[in-house]
């Protein structure tokens, strides 16, 4: 902590000699404490880690092109789906939105930088140390884990299913816990203590209240994950009977807690994404958002009611009726709040004198795409219908609805967004059309057939299947193969961008009128290394218009 | 960045890191707390540990109703028994006392300690399945190489609802001997 109070005197030195830019040379980036700096970070380290992620998926979808085995064997095509998943829940989704808050929080409510800004530069090396850890894994004796990256006993626990790799698994996620929850904390600080003056919390963009949301869920919910893979850590060296039967564990209860900490998790993964995609609607809409007050409320309800509908997950695992009855009602009810957000988003398009950049059609896909996921997942909240979906490709068809189209969909128009403004430089417009189209067809053709897969009963997670089940796969993997290669055009566009992109100058407002939607558009283009040194007297409140 | 703010930063950080340890010990209370809930009686219960010695009594036989009850002999991978039944399965009137052995034998040179634990499918009917004697009840200790005979004695509740027409009943050998 004493870290932090001497960061307070490095600020006075940094407010006598305003104009002074980053250090030079590499060692920059390690040890900064700027707010675009770290942001900077995060986000290519997000989108490494995406392109990590995908290439294992890129051999899920090789090995199950045709039936039969081709190219990998069951262990490794299992440590695969578990990898894929961890990396990129923890190395890609969790760390993008990490470093778009960032960038932008302390842009978009007029603060200097984070409110502690070397356990800033911390956590992001600590989430380096904690994913590296677990790739460490790929290399060892036994291979990665692969019991799936719910990590659930007694499967985890077997020598068979993890060879050496499970403590370094778990200890890896203790790290990326806590890099999460310091980034939690910083983000909650500077939202409460660092808010230029003029702005009130109702006046704040929906971004920031979304994170404000997120972070919260953080705190709460990483520790207990922590707690839970302590737990099995313990049971597999040290004796104890958690989750142990012989011993009087149950390893139905690691179920429960997993899922106390999953389900949180999971809005820890949409909640930033609505927040995106109510900052971007509005600009393209060239309307204030509409339902200000109903978003962040909204907001707040999905939070809460995510604590409280875990055991959806757990529904075939032999809970009493009553428990069974509750877990459905209260898991639909969060189709409610979920429904006022994409009313106001398309009431926010309504009648407005919409223009479809990039940006723009990375948002309207999402939210068309994220609700069809909505309703598959609204389909397995029935409880005795879920026994039928549970475990099949049904349900991977549904996350990745909600997780594809959607988080990196609007990670996607984030970078489009933003990126004229951080760089000062204007993306392709043609590639960023070309990306979208090929990317939005293809995530359908990768998709929508596992629907049929999962109704038809192919369970997930199994390297060889039926013959039935063929065509669909093959569809399937054809979707994949192409929506992989799409996303090199990302690659592409974000590097041509750093480094001039069309060569076009672009204004500080970037987007037409854009300035009326977000404080951050009234700073010049490329944004400078410091910023609000004086706070701003007057926030846009545009956006919050209907509230006031 | 004043004083003051930083002062506050700190303060806040210092109180949202205390949230963070306090859940990281609700994790753990999870534990307890779902022994507890599991317990309220307008929860039915269909945990392994719940199968329970009971005292035999008199239930009258219902002749008109059949149901198979099968065994399964499970042992968990790195257990070295030898472990089954002396039936595959059996067909019982409910209400009418049964004893089905069961055998097992340590192929180890060493004592063991090891417990069985019993699962049911359909799982809630585990409250009508009275154990009047079972090895499951208490860990058991195996000399080298010794083979035990271990009865299970049973009775099926005559209140068991009608649709129940086959159990299965199938135990885990645990290997606990302590290393």
């Amino acid at each position: 902590m004493s870290a932090v109070v001497d960061e307070h005197d490095h600020d006075h030195h940094a407010d006598d000699h305003h104009d002074h830019g980053p250090d030079k040379g590499l060692l920059r980036w390690v040890i900064t404490t700027n707010h675009k700096d770290i942001g900077t970070l995060y986000l290519l380290f997000a989108l490494t880690m995406f392109f990590v992620g995908g290439s294992m998926a890129m051999v899920i979808r090789a090995e199950l092109f045709e039936p039969g085995l081709q190219f990998v064997d069951p262990a490794f095509f299992n440590s695969m789906t578990t990898m894929h998943a961890l990396v990129m829940v923890f190395g890609a989704v969790m760390p993008a939105f990490v470093g778009l808050a960032n960038w932008q929080i302390p842009l978009m409510i007029g603060a200097t930088d984070m409110a502690l800004p070397r356990m800033n530069n911390m956590s992001f090396w600590m989430l380096v140390a904690g994913v590296l850890l677990l790739a460490s894994t790929l290399f060892m004796e036994g291979g990665a884990p692969n019991g799936g990256w719910t990590l659930y006993p007694p499967l985890v626990l077997q020598p068979i299913t993890v060879g050496k790799a499970l403590p370094f698994a778990i200890f890896s996620v203790h790290l990326l816990g806590i890099s999460s929850i310091m980034g939690a904390i910083n983000i909650i600080a500077t939202i409460f203590n660092m808010r230029a003056p003029a702005m009130k919390l109702m006046d704040m963009p929906l971004f920031v209240w979304t994170w404000l949301i997120t972070a919260f869920l953080l705190i709460a919910v990483m520790p207990v994950f922590a707690g839970a893979v302590t737990m099995l850590l313990t049971d597999k060296f040290f004796h104890t009977s958690f989750f142990n039967a012989a011993g009087g564990g149950d390893p139905v209860l690691y179920e429960h807690i997993f899922w106390f900490f999953g389900h949180p998790e999971v809005y820890i993964m949409i909640l930033p994404t609505f927040g995106v995609a109510s900052t971007i609607i509005p600009v393209f809409a060239r309307k204030p958002l509409f339902g200000y007050a109903s978003m962040v409320w909204a907001t707040a309800s999905i939070a809460f009611l995510s604590f409280i509908v875990w055991a959806h997950h757990m529904f075939t695992v032999g809970m009493p009726i009553a428990g069974e009855l509750y877990f459905m009602y209260a898991t639909m009810i969060i189709a409610v709040p979920t429904g006022v957000k994409v009313f106001n988003w398309t009431a926010t398009m309504w009648k407005g004198a919409m223009t479809f950049e990039t940006p723009m059609l990375f948002s309207i896909s999402f939210v068309v795409l994220f609700t069809l996921g909505g309703f598959t997942g609204l389909m397995m909240s029935i409880a005795p219908s879920d026994f039928q979906y549970h475990d099949t490709y049904f349900i991977v068809a549904h996350f990745h609805y909600t997780l594809v189209p959607a988080s990196i969909f609007i990670l996607m128009a984030a970078g489009y967004f933003w990126l004229p403004k951080w760089t000062g430089h204007m993306y392709n417009e043609k590639i960023g059309q070309l990306h979208f189209w090929l990317s939005v067809i293809s995530v359908n053709i990768l998709f929508f057939p596992q629907h049929f897969l999962g109704l038809a009963g192919m369970p997930r997670r199994i390297p060889d299947y039926a013959v039935q089940f063929a065509d669909w796969n093959m569809i399937s993997s054809v979707g994949g193969f192409i929506f992989g290669a799409s996303q090199l055009l990302f690659l592409y566009i974000v590097i041509d961008t750093i480094r001039g992109g069309t060569g076009e100058k672009v204004s500080d407002e970037v987007w037409e009128d854009a300035g009326k939607h977000g404080l951050e558009w009234t700073l010049p283009s490329p944004v400078p290394y410091h910023t609000w040194t004086t706070p701003p007297l007057t926030v846009p409140t545009e956006h919050v218009l209907d509230s006031h | 960045m004043t004083d003051s703010i930083s002062r506050k930063n700190l303060k806040l950080a210092r109180t949202l890191l205390l949230v963070a340890v306090a859940m990281f010990g609700f994790g753990y209370a999870l534990v307890p707390i779902y022994d507890v809930l599991c317990e309220w009686k307008w929860i039915e219960r269909d945990r392994p540990d719940d199968i329970k010695k009971v005292s035999e009594s008199a239930h009258k036989v219902d002749v008109n109703r059949e149901i198979t009850v099968e065994f399964l002999t499970v042992l968990n991978e790195s257990t070295p028994m030898e472990f089954y039944a002396e039936k595959k399965q059996i067909i019982v009137h409910p209400g009418e006392y049964h004893t089905v052995n069961f055998y097992a034998e340590n192929k180890t040179n060493k004592e063991m300690k090891s417990r069985a634990i019993a699962s049911f499918s359909p799982a809630l009917i585990s409250k009508y399945f009275e154990k009047i004697e079972c090895f499951c009840f208490s860990e058991q200790t195996f000399k080298p190489r010794e083979t035990k005979k271990m009865p299970m004695r049973f009775v099926i509740n005559p209140e068991i609802p009608e649709q129940y027409k086959t159990i299965t009943l199938s135990y885990t050998f645990f290997d606990n001997t302590e290393r």
